[in-house]
């Protein structure tokens, strides 16, 4: 849209963690072009991100934020650091480098078709400078890269990948600027900057996987910088940053907030929701005196809390610091390309060496054997071996991005296909964390537009799946007046002058259930009970798991009834309850300590330091922000069936990456002999390149069709 | 065969302004968000 310069207008940018697919994009940006004082807004669907030009004068960033909340889209500004990304400028840098030799690669190519269709000698050597003209600067350009690599490899006394392929461009190209000065026969400058170009297209693929992993990252950081309602003793409240808080102060929490710091409770009542810190699935009461920990989410009415421990000493912090020594233990896993490297670079260097000593020992010819451990070292050179894993991942990652699958590390694919035991968390990963309502009253009886009116007005999950249970009879809601919650109680108005409760039995009025609703006046009762629902599909889920061999956990920290009541439902005897975030990392860890591969499923912030000790983890998108920053994989929906996908994309890309590594091998075994041998002309070097690297991508491709 | 004279620095010449195309479209940002954009090219409006 035309932006007229004069207007006055400020930038920001948004992330949408939620933001995965085209529909969204066309909502989100939609919704913000019509919003008033909003100049123009642009979705990068690759990091989530929405940047957003405004006019000060007529909106804000908290008025946009509130209206992408609304239309389902919760979204949080980026951070200063977050926004002037180093990596962002890495990428487009690599992205140069790769069309500048693939320009050059391209170009050298077409010269060098004249030499080997068979150019006389005048002719070859211009052809051949002409080749180095274009080729030399190009690979002293787009080498860099593997050249500085290596020099850092090489001063800390190691060997890594890019020993040898710098050795190989150095080589390639001093001997092909030789033989051409000599008008020899043999140039390596195609090959040479092919590749380059080859590997640096592997390094690209490889960094755009992990530019969606980075978003993830990004959210934490946005979390930072929140603030907190401070209330002093005569009674001022200001705002201030969560970070400032102290031991003493005073803090207000309204109802839907979560509790900034582990404190007590000095004034107010209500109901908390204690679910991501412990994993209890009903909510507990508070009131003066109770001791709440930071996370917890109030549900009813406002209570005042003086912070005993803030920061570093909460447990917040306490289970975070429990989490950063479970990832430092986590022996280092060598991932599968890793391997291959090791065994590799000294391989080729010693083949390179043997074949030159042993042609100037058989010939006493210093430039033909020179020539011909180059062919060796161009020809070994491992394009395929780059190209094979980051292809692999990539296709793998986009197939488990479509199914609201984001993986934040390509190893956990690898490690993902180890897996033997998996371990569920109950309250919000095997149940969607909300209850159920299991007896309703008929669809048309007159009590519903009462309790309809009622549920609405509270927090409480009972209150929340009645008003839940009453729009999916199409209920229209009574119209009653002077609605109050009372903390621990529950809800109570009056319709034409008669009171209307809803509540717990006991304050009711009633003998059963788990929330009643009466009429105190005409006598008249309903009870109503709950049962914990499951994640759609969870059973069939878990039953799957069975029939393919894993072994099935339930670790809780909710009541053992709770725990017991979901055992049965999906079927998993191995469940126990009551664990803290503690214990729950310590039976991991002698789970693994028994030499299995444990598969973590979790989203309470109690599970954080259980996820980082597991071998992989994963979490639904409904999970604590730490949680999600620790999980390896986070899915989106409210199935659970992701685990499955999950583990099925795990095994199929994990057999073509190590198929691919297998031909790359193939390839070797025949190539090299050759190459010793010093029959591998320019050509043959060019083809083999090429052809190799071409097969290993459509390997990885191939996953796309067996799904 | 003295055409290769010609033909060559044409040729490269050529393939350098593809490439300074390409760098372009990098500096312009058109390689930021390929995931949106191909399925930006299919909305109507805008």
């Amino acid at each position: 849209m035309p932006l007229d310069s004069r207007q006055a207008s400020d930038k920001i940018d948004l992330l949408i963690p939620s933001l995965s697919c085209a529909g969204c994009m066309r909502k989100v940006e939609g919704k913000l072009v019509d919003a008033v004082g909003v100049l123009s807004a642009r979705v990068n669907l690759t990091n989530r991100r929405v940047a957003v030009r405004f006019d000060p004068a007529l909106t804000d960033a908290e008025v946009l934020i509130d209206m992408l909340g609304k239309i389902g889209y919760p979204a949080r500004p980026l951070s200063r650091t977050d926004r002037n990304d180093p990596m962002a400028k890495q990428s487009r840098e690599l992205l140069l480098r790769v069309g500048v030799s693939g320009f050059a690669a391209m170009n050298v190519m077409l010269l060098s078709i004249g030499v080997w269709s068979g150019a006389d000698a005048a002719m070859r050597d211009l052809l051949h400078w002409a080749s180095a003209l274009i080729a030399l600067p190009a690979m002293a350009y787009a080498g860099t890269p593997f050249f500085t690599s290596a020099w850092r490899a090489l001063r800390a006394g190691s060997l890594n990948m890019d020993v040898p392929i710098s050795l190989a461009i150095f080589l390639s190209a001093g001997n092909s600027v030789f033989e051409t000065a000599m008008s020899g026969q043999h140039a390596y400058f195609d090959a040479g900057i092919m590749l380059i170009f080859f590997l640096l297209v592997g390094r690209y693929i490889e960094q755009m996987t992990r530019a969606r992993a980075r978003s993830s990252a990004s959210e934490l950081l946005a979390m930072t910088g929140r603030t907190t309602m401070r209330v002093f003793t005569n009674g001022d409240r200001q705002k201030i940053a969560t970070a400032d808080l102290m031991p003493g102060m005073q803090v207000a929490i309204a109802p839907g907030e979560r509790i900034p710091a582990d404190g007590r409770v000095v004034a107010g009542a209500s109901d908390l929701d204690r679910s991501l810190i412990t994993g209890e699935s009903l909510p507990a009461r508070a009131q003066p005196g109770t001791e709440v920990n930071a996370g917890t989410l109030n549900l009813s009415a406002e209570i005042i809390v003086e912070v005993t421990k803030a920061g570093d000493e909460s447990l917040l912090a306490e289970i975070a610091g429990l989490v950063g020594a479970a990832e430092r233990g986590r022996s280092r896993h060598d991932q599968l390309a890793e391997r291959a490297a090791k065994l590799y670079a000294p391989s080729v260097h010693v083949l390179a060496a043997l074949a030159f000593a042993g042609w100037l020992w058989v010939t006493g010819d210093g430039r033909l054997s020179i020539q011909i451990s180059v062919a060796v070292l161009i020809i070994t050179c491992p394009c395929a071996l780059a190209l094979a894993v980051p292809t692999v991942h990539t296709v793998a990652t986009s197939r488990l991005f479509r199914g609201g699958i984001f993986l934040k590390d390509g190893g956990a694919l690898e490690r993902l296909c180890e897996v033997d035991t998996i371990v569920f968390d109950k309250t919000g990963t095997l149940t969607d964390g909300r209850p159920r309502l299991v007896d309703p009253l008929p669809d048309d009886h007159p009590a519903w537009p009462m309790i309809a009116a009622l549920a609405r007005a509270s927090r409480h999950p009972y209150a929340t799946a009645l008003s839940e249970a009453a729009s999916e009879r199409g209920i229209v809601t009574a119209d009653v007046q002077d609605i109050t919650e009372i903390p621990g109680k529950g809800i109570v108005a009056t319709l034409n002058d008669t009171e209307i409760l809803l509540g717990r039995p006991s304050w009711v009025g009633a003998s059963s259930g788990q929330v009643a609703f009466s009429l105190p006046d005409s006598d008249v009762v309903h009870s109503f009970s709950f049962a914990q629902s499951l994640r759609p599909q969870a059973a069939e889920v878990c039953e799957t798991l069975r029939a393919k061999g894993y072994d099935l956990y339930i670790l809780s920290g909710d009541h053992p009834d709770a725990v017991a009541e979901i055992a049965e439902a999906t079927n998993i005897p191995k469940a126990k309850a009551e664990l803290t975030p503690q214990a729950k990392h310590d039976f991991l860890k002698d789970l693994s300590a028994q030499g299995r591969s444990v598969l973590m499923v979790g989203d309470g912030l109690n599970d954080s330091p259980a996820l980082a000790a597991a071998h992989v983890s994963m979490s639904p998108g409904s999970a604590a922000d730490t949680t999600q920053s620790v999980s390896d994989i986070v899915f989106t929906g409210a199935s659970l069936y992701p685990v499955l996908t999950a583990l099925d994309v795990a095994a199929t890309a994990t057999r073509r990456a190590r198929e691919s590594i297998g031909i790359a091998t193939l390839y070797n075994v025949i190539a090299v002999p050759v190459a010793v041998l010093g029959f591998v002309t320019p050509l043959i070097a060019a083809l083999a390149m090429s052809g190799s690297s071409i097969v290993v991508t459509l390997n990885a491709l191939r996953q796309r069709t067996l799904s | 065969m003295t055409i290769l004279g010609a033909l060559i620095p044409i040729s490269v010449a050529l393939g350098a302004f593809g490439l300074a195309a390409f760098v372009w479209c990098i500096r312009s940002g058109q390689f930021d968000d390929l995931e949106g954009d191909q399925h930006r090219a299919l909305f109507d409006d805008d």
